[in-house]
């Protein structure tokens, strides 16, 4: 048999290892998974535009020309126009300015109901979670019997004897709403600080706040932005109601809640200022919900579409 | 078994123990002085004393909770204070109505979100599926109250067909005049318990459908139409039982604002006009009934579930090492 190797000059040379083409590398960050999601559905994005068009227009309120408390009477159930978007309530007032300053106190209150619902929360999932033992039960426990409270009856009660105000209504939201993010959040805490890296950071001579903060947090973020983005949606709806019960924000400031609560006098004559700001918040805690799901979806994969 | 209903009966105590708290502190937590609504300029020193004492405010906190509570469990709830007469029986007398409203909206909740549901789970991803779903994001983000304006305004207002309020015609009493008066409060009702429903039944819908039991029937040539009716639909139903007790918790609320809005004359519209009044018996026996309602409803409805479904007791068992 013939040999077919033919050596020549070059043969003996250092062989160069070739770079091989590699499969495509994900750099998955929380924040590109949400992105990516958002982009490939459509309702999302209209969501996602919507909630920065109204956070904008209740931020740039103070621009609009008319004083959202000043009575005109001579403009009394002005009729929508270029002048007055939405029209004139009763007291003349600019209804499309209230409407803004409504939502400011509505998107406020909303956002801070659900800082404060998910900062304790998981303060105390975490803290139940990564403890164990029987303070994790004694605080499951109660956690437990705060889900089972009836809390739009407690709200309501509660807001009757407290003195209204944001501040206020703020923290009764939240009272009533940390339990099941604190649920989540322990569940969470519970399996991940069975996992190495955990054990290992521990065995590294971490101390339980750093650990807490540096790896278990970062790794349970997914689940708390869902529960926080529905949060925003229950709290705004909650706060409409209470306020449209006149139990929220009191006169002469106005909520979206309350303004409907103004509009129900004159519903049968005046219809057109019950429907403004009821659409307002249904397109907004619409589009907090739609947030939420579309987040879940991109950050929790275990759920199959 | 039983370590589970005992632990429910447990969690069911101290939560109602927690809504009396609750509740008995209201009159506690109330701006003002409470004996001022019963004291009147001409008394003399004497008898506002002798009055303070009959309402034991001389006594600690403790002790008055405790009397209180004794009355409360009793079925007394004191004497409204604007109305002047006992608590009780002018909630009892109202409860009907609103019992007949929350019972009419639960059933025409279920019918209508059990077969959305299944066709929205069947069609998965069609454009059936997109409208049912959109429907229910919709039925989930309405503020139940303005709903209920908008059925008004459409209704009352425009087309002058439904009244807006009340649960008679003044002078009129038959029945059908009472199903006409409730077709909006009812409507508004379900709508706002419907959401959570679809989405469950979808959901699980789609899950029996990859079930194998599934396949087979579609191998023995069983139509769409009867697996959905006879196979999965049972299947899907029994954690219904688990959501209506969920439910419970905002038909009840919900009987409060909805009866507001539309003016029925219930337990709920007469909580909120002694919400308006500051009329503390009434609000503290509100709040005990409807916690009541609320807690026992969601007991019931997790022994009846259990007791439905094999797989959750044979679950309870292993977890207690049966």
């Amino acid at each position: 048999m013939e040999n077919k190797i033919v050596i020549h000059e070059n043969s003996f040379q250092r062989m160069e290892k070739k770079p091989k083409e590699l499969g495509t590398v994900y750099h998955r960050s929380l924040w590109k998974d949400i992105v990516n999601e958002i982009k490939s559905n459509p309702v999302a994005v209209f969501a996602v535009i919507f909630l920065i068009i109204i956070i904008i227009a209740a931020l740039l309120a103070p621009l609009s020309p008319y004083d959202p408390n000043k009575l005109d009477l001579a403009n009394k159930f002005a009729a929508p126009s270029s002048e007055h978007f939405f029209g004139c309530d009763a007291y003349g007032r600019d209804y499309f300015t209230r409407a803004l300053y409504g939502g400011r106190v509505s998107l406020l209150v909303g956002f801070c109901a659900m800082l404060v619902t998910v900062f304790i929360g998981t303060t105390i999932g975490i803290f139940s979670g990564y403890i164990g033992g029987k303070l994790d039960m004694l605080l499951m426990r109660f956690t437990d019997i705060f889900l089972a409270l009836p809390s739009m009856l407690l709200m309501i009660v509660l807001n009757t004897i407290l003195k209204p105000g944001m501040v206020t209504l703020i923290l009764v939201l939240s009272l009533f709403s940390w339990a099941s993010v604190a649920r989540i959040t322990r569940a969470e805490t519970m399996s991940l600080k069975e996992r190495d890296f955990v054990i290992a950071s521990k065995n590294l001579g971490a101390g339980s706040v750093l650990i807490a903060v540096k790896h278990i947090l970062p790794n349970i973020l997914g689940p708390v932005i869902v529960a926080a983005s529905l949060g925003v949606a229950s709290a705004i709806l909650t706060e409409s109601s209470l306020s449209f019960l006149g139990l929220g924000i009191s006169i002469p400031h106005a909520s979206w809640g309350s303004m409907l609560q103004e509009a129900q006098t004159y519903i049968l004559d005046k219809p057109l200022l019950a429907v403004y700001p009821g659409l307002l918040i249904l397109l907004t805690v619409l589009s907090f919900n739609i947030l939420g799901d579309v987040l879940r979806s991109a950050l929790e994969p275990k759920i199959v579409k | 078994m039983l370590k589970y209903c005992l632990k429910k009966v447990g969690q069911l105590a101290i939560v109602m123990l927690l809504i009396s708290f609750f509740s008995f502190a209201i009159i506690d937590l109330a701006p003002g002085d409470i004996s001022s609504m019963y004291l009147t300029e001409d008394m003399t020193e004497e008898e506002k004393q002798i009055v303070i004492e009959k309402l034991g405010l001389d006594k600690s906190m403790g002790e008055q909770y405790l009397s209180w509570a004794a009355e409360a469990l009793q079925g007394n709830f004191g004497v409204s204070l604007s109305y002047k007469t006992p608590v009780m029986p002018m909630l009892l007398k109202r409860l009907p109505s609103t019992i007949l409203l929350m019972g009419t909206s639960l059933v025409v909740s279920l019918v209508l979100s059990i077969p959305l549901g299944l066709i929205a789970g069947y069609k998965k991803n069609t454009w059936i599926d997109n409208a049912i779903s959109g429907f229910a994001y919709i039925g989930m983000s309405i503020p139940s109250f303005y709903f209920g304006m908008l059925l008004i305004i459409l209704f009352t207002a425009k087309l002058h067909i439904l009244p807006s309020s009340g649960m008679h015609t003044v002078g009129v009493d038959t029945p059908l005049d009472t199903f006409i008066h409730m077709i909006m409060p009812v409507l508004t009702m379900a709508l706002g318990t419907m959401a959570s429903k679809i989405r469950y039944v979808r959901a699980n819908t789609i899950g029996q459908l990859s079930e194998e039991y599934v396949l087979a029937a579609k191998a023995k040539g069983t139509t769409p139409a009867e697996i959905l009716r006879k196979h999965v639909l049972k299947n899907t139903l029994l954690p219904i039982i688990t959501i209506i007790g969920m439910n419970l918790a905002s038909l009840v609320c919900g009987s409060f604002i909805i009866e507001s809005v539309f003016g029925w004359p219930g337990v709920g519209s007469f909580a909120m006009e002694a919400i308006g009044k500051r009329d503390y018996p009434v609000i503290m026996a509100y709040v005990m009934l409807s916690g009541f309602i609320l807690v026992v409803g969601n007991f019931v409805a997790d022994i009846l579930y259990s007791f439905a479904d094999p797989r959750i007791k044979r679950g309870i068992d292993v977890a207690n090492g049966k």
